[in-house]
């Protein structure tokens, strides 16, 4: 006989259970993935192309305002793909952290209803945003083809590290607030604001190098260089564009992506421990 | 006795208590404002299920009764995984399929068939399996037309049919129902409990929620009378049936004593008797017997237009019989002080079994003024060949049989 319910017992051996159940219903994973791909533009004629007009507008906006009106663009050549780097990968972390964060409660039916690893819900949302990732990523290599410069250097491989970051670290903070935000509501709006904040606080829009001009302090410029979306973003940049090799960058960039990812790993384990500790009250408190 | 191998246990629910805690706050800010000491006056618990053990073997089907809040739902969804106990553990074996709620994770925008793999697959069904057995639960639900449409174009009919459909086909050595049985149209609730059936006949373990007593006698060979959240008897459906029974009459009688006087003062039925005539009383109804319910009731005030009425129940709680003054064409004289309405049944033809008879007075526009539940029994004598509510005489029943010629 086996104890009903999520995995229960303490240690490493908790987690690897609880993977293992959500391994199973990998099936089930897969279809709710689509079933949120489907429904979000089921009924709309343009469908995947809504999922593009955000970030190309966003493109817009910031080429025109921040790089042609306040000048940032001045010191960084193909300040379109520039951007448009920083967005795909600033774009994936607030997908996957505000998607997650409502999951379970948007699936409170499911939850109320039936046992399925509650693990699968964030996941789901997860995987949906790393598909409109794949899309964007798509668009953004055409657009280095179309300014011909295509990422064809080794520091593509910055790519990698990044997106494990990015995935990491969005992925713990999505299971966190998905629990907590179904005990109190109002997690959900603090996720939207700290996205937002993150959005400006990573150089997205303007460049490393203008920071580390501006900030004096080695303390402060450190503090925000350990921001592991600021290492992202860079890494990122350093992937797909290409008219930017040489540009000023942290030193050591894959040494601190390293030390992050480590620590991305451990908040991943604890989140998932709280998620764990959280989910067996998740069906009355909703 | 001979000595019977029991079947393997399939749920064993051990010292398994839930707390729950209603909060009255519910953001951060009031969170805050109540933190600490204070906080706990904002809290209160309440204990949804005390201590419950349970062993369930394989091949039962087992009725969870009890009044509403007696924590027969939360056992349910303890025992699914639904929600984790605060102490206490549940362990089973098998594949187990909740039916809490038909098309629970139905997606509208999705169309039939997409729902059939999802919901498949949320109830345990790999693809390969969902694949085989498509075809089956199409034409269990009837709805093969519509199979390609969003559901939010389904009537409700249609989307209970297609939910059931794919319930039943996950193939579930232990199945969970809470009330689903009371949706859909006549024909679908037969189609629902013939499944239910076929279940029991392939030896699977079926644990059923239900409001509906007689449901729980005819389906059942165990019950578990639930009451706050204790185990309050565990056994035969119908003694359980019948505890739960004393149980609601006591909560109603307690009610009753809280609101004082009845809502109409006017009126009370005092008593009421059932005696068969010419036997000693308390004896079994015999075929053929007539059978004198005598109902003695009273009013306070001058009364110009009553009525009174007798309904005789099974111990299912079905309505055998019914009757009143009026359908029996008699104008009652004003009540003022105590008078006796007696109602005479010729002839009985009572099947084997226990009856109830409920009285009720009731004025002019029926507005019941007093009702006497279960005032009196009576008991119908055995008989060994026709079984049911009603009894006919030995010649009304004969037996034939043909061969056709091959």
């Amino acid at each position: 006989m086996r104890t009903v319910g999520a995995a229960s017992g303490f240690g490493i051996g908790r987690t690897w259970s609880s993977l293992r159940d959500v391994l199973a219903h990998r099936e089930m994973l897969d279809l709710l993935i689509r079933r949120d791909l489907k429904s979000r533009y089921k009924d709309s004629t343009l469908g995947f192309f809504w999922s593009l007009a955000r970030p190309l507008l966003q493109l817009a906006i910031y080429f025109v305002v921040v790089g042609q009106f306040l000048q940032a663009a001045r010191g960084i050549p193909d300040f379109a793909v520039y951007i448009f780097a920083g967005l795909t990968a600033i774009g994936l972390f607030t997908e996957i952290t505000v998607g997650a964060t409502g999951s379970i409660l948007g699936n409170s039916g499911l939850v109320k209803k039936v046992y399925v690893p509650r693990e699968v819900f964030p996941l789901a949302s997860v995987g949906s945003a790393l598909f409109n990732f794949g899309i964007q990523l798509i668009v953004l290599l055409a657009a280095t083809v179309v300014v011909l410069k295509p990422p064809l250097h080794l520091q593509l491989l910055y790519f990698f590290p990044s997106l494990a970051l990015i995935v990491v670290f969005g992925t713990a903070l999505g299971l966190l607030f998905s629990a907590l935000n179904v005990y109190l509501r109002d997690v959900q709006y603090l996720v939207e604001l700290g996205t937002m904040l993150l959005f400006w606080a990573s150089p997205v829009v303007y460049s490393w190098q203008m920071v580390s001009t501006s900030i004096h302090s080695p303390i402060l410029l450190g503090i925000y260089t350990a921001n592991p979306l600021t290492l992202a973003v860079i890494g990122f940049q350093h992937a797909f564009w290409v008219a930017g090799d040489g540009a000023a960058q942290p030193d050591h960039l894959l040494l601190r992506m390293a030390i992050a990812l480590l620590v991305g790993l451990v908040l991943l384990f604890v989140s998932h421990r709280v998620f764990l500790r959280l989910q067996g009250n998740f069906a009355q408190e909703m | 006795m001979l000595s019977v191998v029991e079947p393997p246990v399939v749920v064993r629910v051990s010292g398994v208590s839930k707390r729950f805690t209603v909060r009255k706050d519910s953001s951060i800010k009031e969170r805050i404002v109540t933190l600490g000491r204070a906080g706990r006056r904002h809290r209160e618990d309440f204990w949804a299920l005390r201590d419950v053990t349970l062993d369930i073997h394989a091949g039962t089907t087992i009725g969870l009764i009890g009044h509403n809040g007696s924590g027969k739902s939360t056992l349910l969804k303890v025992i699914g995984g639904i929600i984790d106990p605060t102490t206490g553990e549940v362990s089973q074996r098998g594949r187990l399929a909740a039916l809490l709620e038909l098309g629970a994770g139905f997606h509208p925008d999705l169309t039939g068939r997409e729902n059939v793999y999802l919901n498949a697959s949320v109830l345990g069904l790999s693809r390969e399996e969902t694949d085989e057995k498509f075809d089956d639960i199409v034409q269990f639900s009837g709805i093969a037309d519509f199979i390609d449409t969003q559901v939010k174009f389904y009537s409700s009919g249609m989307y209970v049919r297609l939910a059931f459909a794919v319930a039943v086909h996950t193939d579930p050595d232990i199945l969970l129902v809470d009330e689903v049985l009371a949706v859909g149209d006549e024909a679908f609730q037969r189609k629902c409990l013939d499944k239910i059936r076929t279940f029991q006949q392939e030896g699977r373990t079926i644990i059923i929620v239900s409001h509906s007593l007689g449901q729980i006698t005819e389906l059942c060979d165990r019950a578990v009378l639930l009451n706050r959240g204790d185990v309050v008897y565990d056994g035969d459906p119908a003694s359980a049936v019948a505890a739960f029974r004393d149980i609601l009459e006591t909560r109603r009688l307690a009610e009753r004593s809280e609101t004082e006087e009845p809502a109409t003062p006017e009126g009370v039925v005092i008593e009421t008797t059932a005696v068969v005539v010419g036997r000693e009383p308390g004896s079994s109804v015999r075929f053929g017997d007539d059978l004198e319910i005598t109902a003695r009731v009273r009013s306070s005030e001058r009364l110009e237009d009553w009525l009174c009425a007798i309904q005789v129940d099974n111990t299912m709680g079905q309505k055998v019989l019914g009757t009143d003054t009026r359908r029996l064409g008699m104008d009652l004289p004003p009540l003022h002080g105590e008078a006796s309405v007696t109602f005479i049944l010729k002839g009985s033809t009572f099947g084997e079994g226990k009856y109830f008879v409920n009285t009720s007075f009731m004025d002019s526009a029926s507005r019941h003024i007093h009702d006497l539940p279960q005032a009196a029994s009576f008991d119908a004598e055995p008989y060994a060949r026709i079984t049911g509510a009603l009894r006919v005489d030995d010649a009304a029943v004969e037996v034939r049989f043909a061969a056709d010629a091959s």
